[in-house]
């Protein structure tokens, strides 16, 4: 986040927009770092347990994970495979590729009470499971 | 060798739509070829250094490298189409040849080559390293034959509806090309901004308000045709996070508002002189 507000500070271009003294510019900077320490500020507390889940010949192991509701939660994958797999669940909102031998981790929730299902984009044949949340 | 087909075509769509409204927004700007196909092959040659570190890279920060890459790949765009669209605001008159005199800096060369150059770049970076890591793997699997003709046969469709759109786009007469593809940049600007808040989220930065604020999937899902189309150039979300849609908001607005002063300030001053 620091460098992209670095980048906009120092980039010589964006000087250009306009003449200075009435220059947006420096207004725009500043709205730019309200909005984002705001959003940051507003971070949810995380949770300190980490399940996990392995992926093996293409398939997760466990398949069903049972994982507590209203907490946000650090889900770690482990690809055991050579081959990359992408952990993708529209449900939790992630996508995540993995590389051959990797080890991922990603933040979901909080979650309502539910089921929530996730798959491997890559080998959805057989690659895919669900995260149970109460 | 479909399977491989639908997702090289699902992962290059998105950047060779960004590419041809690129082509359609600079019409007219001396140079823009070449400082393009420099985006496009800088975006390359960083699409294939990120898979061949793909591993280093994803266990950086803590394993959210790939993520914090990302979304501050996404913001720069965000960011270079704003300074575009202020730009086009000032000189797009210039280049559509409404007014007569062609302003100093676009004359001597004060261009947004660079950041429409950095555009492609991106768009073609973000899913590229994972175009070429899915690829690699089916390389690895040994299957390689049908899929990667698959593979190519998705790139090719992909690149086939960016042109598609770019001859459409040229089609618009030059009075209002500019407003068209101007408004497809900035709102597509704001679904890349929502995508980096999702990114973001996934990473454990930011909270996420909320997982599905509307749920169209069974109206229009986003994997359909319509969808993709849609999430690509106007960031439809058919389950979008609470942050997302604040995101999305803050964006249009963030580059509507500076454009629309210094918009003002030129009819000002046409008014005045003429």
């Amino acid at each position: 986040m620091t460098s992209v507000i670095m980048f906009a500070m120092n980039c010589p271009k964006t000087t250009q927009l306009s003449p200075p003294g009435r220059t947006p510019t420096r207004m725009r900077l500043l709205v730019s770092l309200a909005v984002v320490s705001t959003v940051l500020s507003g971070t949810a507390a995380f949770a300190a347990d980490t399940p996990a889940v392995a992926i093996k010949n293409h398939a997760f192991s466990p398949e069903t994970l049972v994982l507590p509701a209203g907490k946000r939660i650090k889900l770690t994958i482990a690809n055991a495979d050579k081959t990359a797999e992408e952990f993708d669940s529209t449900d939790l909102h992630v996508e995540k590729m993995i590389a051959g031998g990797q080890t991922a981790t990603v933040f979901i929730g909080p979650l309502e009470p539910g089921t929530y299902n996730f798959v491997g984009e890559l080998h959805k044949a057989t690659a895919y499971g669900t995260i149970v949340a109460k | 060798m479909i399977a491989a087909l639908v997702v090289v075509f699902r992962e290059s769509l998105e950047a060779s739509l960004i590419v041809s409204i690129v082509m359609a927004a600079s019409r007219g700007i001396e140079g823009r070829g070449r400082a393009i196909g420099f985006g496009l092959m800088a975006g390359l040659a960083g699409a294939a250094l990120l898979a061949a570190f793909a591993g280093k890279i994803s266990s950086m920060a803590g394993g959210m490298g790939n993520e914090y890459l990302k979304a501050t790949a996404l913001i720069l765009a965000v960011i270079m189409i704003g300074w575009h669209h202020v730009w086009m605001g000032k000189h797009g008159s210039e280049l559509t040849g409404q007014t007569r005199a062609v302003g100093k800096e676009v004359q001597e060369g004060v261009k947004p080559l660079s950041a429409l150059a950095m555009i492609c770049a991106i768009a073609v970076l973000r899913e590229g390293s994972e175009t070429v890591l899915f690829l690699y793997g089916i390389a690895a699997e040994g299957t390689a034959g049908g899929m990667l003709e698959g593979g190519l046969l998705g790139g090719a469709a992909a690149t086939f509806l960016g042109i598609l759109l770019y001859f459409g786009l040229l089609r618009i007469p030059m009075k209002h090309v500019f407003k068209i593809t101007g408004l497809l940049l900035v709102l597509i600007a704001a679904g890349l901004s929502a995508q980096a808040a999702s990114l973001l989220v996934q990473a454990g930065l930011l909270p996420s308000i909320g997982y599905d604020i509307w749920n169209t999937s069974k109206i229009l899902p986003q994997d359909s045709a319509l969808g993709l189309l849609l999430h690509v150039l106007v960031g439809y979300d058919d389950r979008p996070m609470g942050i997302q849609v604040v995101v999305y908001v803050a964006t249009l607005a963030f580059i509507l508002t500076p454009s629309f002063w210094v918009g003002g300030r030129q009819e000002d001053r046409t008014a005045r002189s003429g």
